[in-house]
């Protein structure tokens, strides 16, 4: 699985990551996460408002900070 | 049965309510209880510190959760849409008005300039929103609301939009789309998704939200409100009204100068604004100030820096500080 973190460096895109890597371990998966940072490639996504996480190529939550519990439902 | 609940034209338990009537007798009962007497120098401050705090937090907490909750039907995406559709100066007011209600961060401001303009959204039409929105934001107009009731807010609202309109209408005339860097007009922005949030979702968005801001400026707030109880007991009135009232034509410009170095923290700063204008300062001279530190925010400018040339950068400051400092001029005159 291919996990995207999409952010400038905001605060609240850290603890969007975070919560990736609390979910992650909660539903005992494993996956390649990554934080975008470069603004040219977070554009490509079609966002506009950061944080923003990305799933495998689909983007699933934009400008908020997804809960943990959210997160892992998208993992299952 | 039927309660009257209305007196010249206002639901009297609303008022009660947000007037906050019922913290103040509280607090006050409270104090003289324990022996403080709130008539006096000391007594008044520590009635003021408690009383401003609790209220300010109270407003805050319940308003950014209200209004958060009304922004989730809102997304920078879809603001992008229905601007994508409008010309002339009605995109203006479009814009800004939309920049009241899209929830929008200033650390996003980048990705946004850059969609807006890809989207074809023209240069003035996007400062438009990027002038109101910071200036109209929650915390602002709560804030406000709990300090100086409820017409001063609305006065807040109008003129941050009434600027955003006419600031963006004036950088669209100086067509300065050379000052923009290059690199954003050859961005190829994806397909955007907008998804609707469930119930659920948009209550988690209002209370990570109240999270977010209540956690970020409470500590600004206590060391403003505590600065305000000083000067509501201490401070003398004359001195203050002979330099920063509404008479004195720098007060407003040298507001609207020192908060731009300031951030959005300087939210605390507000008390202290209320305590000065008890104390006969212009309101507004310290509404150019809150106007000031939202809207002229150094570090968005630096963020900006990344998508436009200095040139329009200083351009969009002067227009916007030009505007602030009039709105502050009319306050004064007014009110």
């Amino acid at each position: 699985m291919e996990i995207k973190v999409l952010g400038t460096g905001c605060k609240k895109c850290d603890d969007l990551y975070d919560n990736v890597i609390k979910a992650l371990s909660q539903a005992g998966k494993e996956a390649n996460v990554e934080k975008v940072e470069d603004i040219i490639s977070i554009m490509s996504f079609g966002v506009m408002s950061s944080p923003a996480l990305v799933i495998d190529g689909e983007v699933l939550i934009v400008g908020r900070v997804a809960q943990v519990e959210e997160i892992v439902n998208f993992l299952k | 049965m039927l309660i009257n609940l209305y007196d010249e034209g206002e639901l009297v338990v609303l008022k009660y309510i947000f007037s906050f009537a019922w913290l103040d007798q509280g607090t006050t009962w409270i104090l003289n209880r324990i022996g403080v007497d709130t008539g006096e120098r000391f007594g008044g401050s520590i009635h003021f510190f408690i009383y401003d705090t609790i209220k300010i937090l109270i407003l805050l907490s319940m308003m950014v959760f209200i209004i958060s909750y009304m922004r989730s039907y809102f997304s920078v995406e879809r603001t992008k849409k229905i601007l994508e559709k409008l010309g002339g100066f009605k995109a203006h007011v479009a814009a800004s008005l939309l920049g009241i209600v899209t929830p929008f961060c200033s650390c996003s401001s980048v990705p946004l300039f850059i969609g807006f303009i890809e989207g074809g959204i023209p240069l003035g039409v996007t400062f438009s929103f990027l002038i109101t929105s910071p200036i109209v934001n929650e915390a602002a107009f709560v804030i406000l609301l709990g300090t100086f009731g409820p017409k001063i807010a609305g006065y807040y609202v109008v003129s941050g939009v009434v600027l955003g309109v006419i600031g963006g209408y004036i950088i669209h005339l100086l067509k300065l789309e050379k000052y923009v860097e290059e690199y954003v007009y050859q961005i190829k922005m994806g397909d955007t998704v907008i998804k609707t949030l469930s119930r659920r979702e948009r209550i988690e968005f209002a209370k990570s939200n109240v999270k977010d801001i209540v956690g970020r400026i409470w500590k600004y707030l206590l060391i403003g409100i505590g600065i305000g109880a000083l000067i509501h007991g201490w401070a003398p009135e004359e001195v203050l009204s002979k330099y920063a009232g509404p008479e004195n034509p720098f007060a407003v410009l040298f507001a609207t100068i020192i908060a731009i170095p300031l951030y959005s923290n300087a939210m605390g700063t507000i008390p202290i604004a209320e305590a000065l204008i008890n104390k006969g300062v212009g309101m507004g001279t310290a509404m150019a100030f809150m106007m000031a530190t939202t809207a002229l925010s150094l570090p968005e400018m630096i963020l900006l820096r990344k998508v436009i040339k200095p040139k329009l950068i200083t351009v969009f400051t002067i227009i916007t500080g030009v505007g602030i400092i009039i709105v502050g001029y009319l306050f004064n005159m007014i009110i």
